[in-house]
């Protein structure tokens, strides 16, 4: 479908006017509907990594679940933001966020979706990978100071110390992309010129 | 171990310098320096024009590549599927107990790297030991010594 | 080598080297592919080749160095032609008896041949059970070709296809006839090949890609790396004429890092057909143009999920793409690019050159045509093995595999690899197919086919493939990395000893999640191999949490060894062997298994001669209490020492 197209799509049983070309997301936030995110960013390419939003479309009696952020939007799409099997997804992500990162932000998400406490277990890192400050540093700010090293639950955030102590002191504009707040609370006020990138990777193998 | 500047930069003009390329560069800079040394990664950034962000990401998502020097010798164990039935377990650990280091390891006199590999596609020979390209069948703790000894 | 200009040129050439060949006789030998190579199989070619030399035979006796002949369990595996004698096991030594008696005697080695049921020896090649109830329309053409003889192909009526479909067929016609043909993924996904082609080839743009996906990261599956090292050239057929239905003319085949003989192997192949204008500009003088490019992984997993295995040979890094846009319509760098598995690509030249209706005369109404399977684990005949599409799992497993090794008693089959079910015995009549397979709860997935005895515990499985996947997840998406994390914890917990009430329901919750969250197949497909041995073994898991035993008595935490006080011998081998110490006992002294210090490696058991049987393995029950220190071994009936 050609971008700029109109399209007609339902969103929880409003009939919502979007564009081809915009993403479920998008054209939710359009229409005033709520759909929650955490690895999204509106100066950003989507990312899919949250899986926070997603939702229920269904097409020719064929129902799927998709992430809104990524999924483009169809003429005659059904999309339904908050079914139970929806609830139950978010509830569950976020149960196992809260492992790993049981802060502010996370915990008042958790909340809404009725999850106190997380019955799960995992090292305590304070960092969900959203990427929201790796996909910055590069796509707006084009500097790379910051970015992905490792597979799985090995998968982690470093500093390049060659570029963010050239950088980063006067920039800190990811500081206030961070969900868990774990960027501003570890970086500030780090002096990059004392640090190598050995540093940050460990003194062991990353990755592998 | 040393970085060797003109190899890398053979590498790179042999591929062009082209970013497509990135993977394919970094295999033969760790084939040849049987790992990959940080100027190395520098020298990939800068000559192909691709973030070095990006070229950590590489260099420590996937398993063909070390960050840090690896022995002179290789052993690898098989842990895919039909060697798991057969006992691949039982014989990691009689490898670990000769060795003294655990998978994904190098021995501190970097005699040995440990490491582990889904299916070598010899299941007949199940569980498999590899030592520097030999292969072993179901190999007991002696012949694993023997064989381990072999080594220089 | 000049360039073939027409098919007529090729036919030539054909002509020519089979006149070369007239009279000649070849010997193959596995000696081209990793397997072989592992067995000793190049060292018998050469022992051959110096035998031929030196009894005078070059010229009119030729060894061919092949790649996977199949039948793994038996390598090294000479095949004699035009006979078709087949010699297993072979050893360098056998050779100048095998040279004496056979080519030149024309007598048979009895003690090399394939001993069958009752200890018959079997003679012929096809008539061994093993290759007998196979159809190795793929597979079979190993048997001729070297891969490093382009010649080898081309002898066998190679290329033919490729002068069809170029100077007698149109792109469209191409594409008519592997639609009409129904030939469905074989890497896993079982998608129609023909659909995805027609997808890529009316996607908007001019330039568009065709990719092998020689990735084959199934643990246990090796079809296709014996496929590429043993016969690259019908891949690469496939690729052109598919590249031609679809209007490619760039080729790509991306090939796991850990297989450096298939890399070699296909370059060499590609060099030789583009000597031969096999690929290039202007092929057979059609006017069609394309060429190929080798792309090496570098040890991922996760890289051989298409739209990972596009964003690598972008040169990023292989992580899969939220996939909402097809890869057919928007794949590498944005272009329509055709991504199809090894053995997909060569069924292509077969389809052309027979048609497609004897092709999908072959197999079931949903699944057509033959799939290579890796049949390995506890069954006899280990090996690589072909057969039609609606075969059943027995037929594959007793009649082509010999059954269970050591005649132990089958308990379940894992097809699918990482991403697929155990089937139990009550389903050993189901026929291979893709949807009955799905529909079991596993899949046909890559190939891999896994036969496990009672021996093999079900928890251990699923523990063992969360495991792989922990290790293969990219890490970028929420359910994958954590729900894979917690799960195996759980998995990990329960084979420990550890269990608790719930564990499985938590098991099927997250599992659900997981599967409807995540952003690649590698998360939606992790739980299936819980999920199907939960469904078929729900008492293994119960007995594991609610009683602390493993009925297989495989989970380490869970077993006990201890010698049977009434059936020592006191021969002291097993102490002996012990490697941490932990086994007390001296001459005429019932020996006794120090609880604490065993590791449970089981070499007591291993070692204990069978005539004593004196050791056993205990799980789910208290350990008897050792008999008093001093306790003398009760002898058997008038045997005092």
């Amino acid at each position: 479908m050609k971008k700029g197209t109109s399209v007609t799509l339902t969103i929880d049983g409003k009939e919502v006017n979007a564009r081809a070309g915009m993403t479920i997301l998008e054209a939710a936030r359009k229409a005033g509907i709520y759909i929650p995110t955490l690895c999204h960013n509106d100066k950003l390419e989507p990312y899919g990594a949250c899986r926070i939003c997603t939702v229920e479309i269904s097409r020719n009696n064929k129902t799927r679940l998709v992430t809104a952020c990524v999924y483009p939007v169809e003429d005659g799409l059904n999309v339904k933001t908050d079914t139970a099997a929806v609830k139950k997804i978010r509830q569950t992500l976020l149960e196992l966020m809260l492992a790993s990162s049981p802060s502010k932000t996370i915990e008042e998400m958790a909340r809404g979706y009725g999850i106190t406490k997380s019955r799960f277990e995992a090292e305590r890192t304070n960092c969900i990978l959203c990427g929201q400050c790796v996909r910055y540093c590069n796509e707006v700010k084009g500097a790379n100071a910051i970015g992905f090293v490792g597979r799985g639950t090995e998968r982690r955030v470093v500093f390049f110390p060659e570029i963010a102590s050239t950088v980063c002191a006067s920039c800190r504009e990811c500081f206030s992309l961070c969900p868990t707040g774990k960027l501003p609370a570890e970086t500030d006020g780090v002096s990059f010129t004392d640090l190598t990138l050995e540093d940050f990777l460990g003194a062991g193998q990353p990755g592998v | 171990m040393s970085n060797r500047p003109r190899t890398t930069e053979k590498i790179i003009d042999k591929h062009h310098a082209d970013k497509s390329e990135l993977i394919q560069i970094l295999l033969e800079v760790q084939e040849e320096n049987r790992w990959l040394p940080g100027d190395a990664l520098h020298r990939v950034s800068r000559k192909l024009g691709v973030p070095l962000s990006q070229v950590y990401h590489i260099a420590t998502f996937y398993k063909a590549f070390s960050l840090i020097p690896q022995g002179r010798n290789s052993v690898s164990v098989c842990l895919g599927t039909a060697c798991h039935v057969r006992g691949a377990p039982r014989l990691m650990d009689k490898v670990t107990d000769v060795l003294g280091i655990r998978p994904g390891e190098t021995s501190t006199d970097r005699k040995f790297t440990l490491s582990t590999v889904n299916c070598l596609g010899c299941c007949a020979m199940g569980p498999v030991l590899v030592v520097n390209g030999e292969y072993y069948s179901n190999p007991s703790a002696k012949e694993i010594k023997q064989a381990v000894t072999a080594c220089k | 080598m000049v360039k073939f200009k027409s098919s007529a040129d090729l036919t030539q050439k054909r002509r020519e080297i089979l006149a070369q060949r007239e009279g000649k006789r070849y010997i193959a030998i596995n000696a081209s592919g990793t397997c072989g190579l592992s067995s000793g199989s190049d060292k018998v070619s050469r022992a051959f080749s110096a035998e031929i030399e030196k009894q005078g035979l070059s010229g009119r006796v030729e060894v061919r160095a092949t790649g996977c002949l199949g039948f793994c369990e038996n390598s090294p595996v000479v095949i004699i032609f035009p006979e078709e004698i087949c010699y297993v096991k072979v050893k360098p030594e056998d050779v100048p008896e095998v040279i004496a008696e056979t080519i030149i005697g024309g007598k048979l080695v009895e003690r090399l041949l394939y001993r069958g049921e009752g200890g018959k020896r079997i003679a012929r090649e096809g008539d061994i059970p093993f290759y007998k109830h196979q159809s190795r329309i793929v597979f079979g053409n190993n048997r001729s070709i070297d891969p490093r003889s382009i010649d080898d192909y081309i002898a066998q009526g190679g290329y033919a296809a490729l002068g069809k479909a170029l100077l007698e067929m149109s792109p469209e016609g191409v594409l008519e006839t592997v639609k009409k043909a129904n030939l469905r993924g074989r890497g896993g996904g079982g998608f129609p090949a023909g659909v995805k082609w027609e997808t890529t080839r009316n996607a908007p743009g001019k330039k568009k890609y065709v990719i092998v996906n020689a990735d084959e990261g199934d643990p246990g599956a090796y079809m296709d790396r014996s496929l590429l090292e043993g016969n690259p050239h019908s891949v690469i057929e496939g690729l052109i004429i598919g590249a031609y239905a679809i209007g490619s003319h760039e080729g790509y085949v991306y090939v796991r890092q850990e297989y450096p003989l298939a890399v070699e192997n296909l370059s060499i192949a590609l060099n030789q057909a583009r000597r031969y204008g096999l690929l290039g500009r202007n092929i057979l003088g059609s006017g069609f143009s394309f060429d190929v490019t080798i792309h090496r992984g570098a040890g991922a997993f996760v890289s051989g999920e298409s739209s990972a295995l596009m964003n690598a040979i972008e040169g990023r890094v292989g992580e899969p793409r939220p996939k909402y846009i097809r890869t057919a319509v928007s794949g590498v760098r944005e272009r329509p690019s055709n991504l199809n598995n090894v053995e997909t690509w060569a069924n292509v030249p077969l389809i052309i050159d027979r048609g497609a209706d004897w092709f999908s005369g072959i197999g079931t109404k949903g699944s057509k045509g033959t799939k290579i399977f890796s049949l390995v684990g506890k069954v006899n005949n280990t090996g690589l093995v072909e057969v039609p599409m609606g075969m059943t799992l027995r037929q594959i497993i007793f009649d082509i595999g010999g059954g269970i090794k050591q005649g132990r008693k089958f308990k379940a089959v894992q097809t699918g690899g990482p991403s697929g079910g155990v089937l139990p015995e009550g389903l050993l009549d189901l026929p291979v197919d893709f949807d009955q397979l799905a529909a079991a709860g596993s899949m046909m997935g890559s190939g891999g086919m896994i036969v496990m005895d009672e021996d093999s515990c079900m928890v251990d499985v699923a523990r063992y493939f969360l495991d792989f996947l922990s290790g293969e997840s990219c890490g970028k998406c929420v359910p994958c990395r954590e729900g894979i994390r917690q799960m195996l914890r759980i998995l990990n917990r329960i084979c420990e000893g550890k269990g608790k009430e719930g564990d499985i329901d938590l098991l099927e919750e997250l599992s659900a999640v997981v599967r409807d969250s995540s952003l690649c197949a590698l998360g939606q497909t992790a739980p299936n191999p819980v999920l199907s041995t939960i469904k078929y073994f729900r008492d293994e898991y119960e007995a594991h949490i609610q009683k602390k035993r493993c009925p297989a008595g495989a989970c380490k935490s869970l077993i006990s060894y201890y010698i049977l006080p009434e059936k020592c011998q006191a021969c002291q081998i097993c102490a002996r062997e012990c490697s941490v110490g932990a086994i007390s006992g001296g001459k005429n002294l019932v020996h006794v298994i120090d609880q604490d210090k065993c590791t449970k490696c089981g070499t007591c058991i291993e070692v204990c001669p069978a005539k004593f049987d004196a050791v056993v393995k205990l799980s789910g029950e208290p350990v008897p209490p050792a008999p008093p220190p001093g306790t003398e071994v009760t002898r058997s009936k008038g045997k005092k020492r």
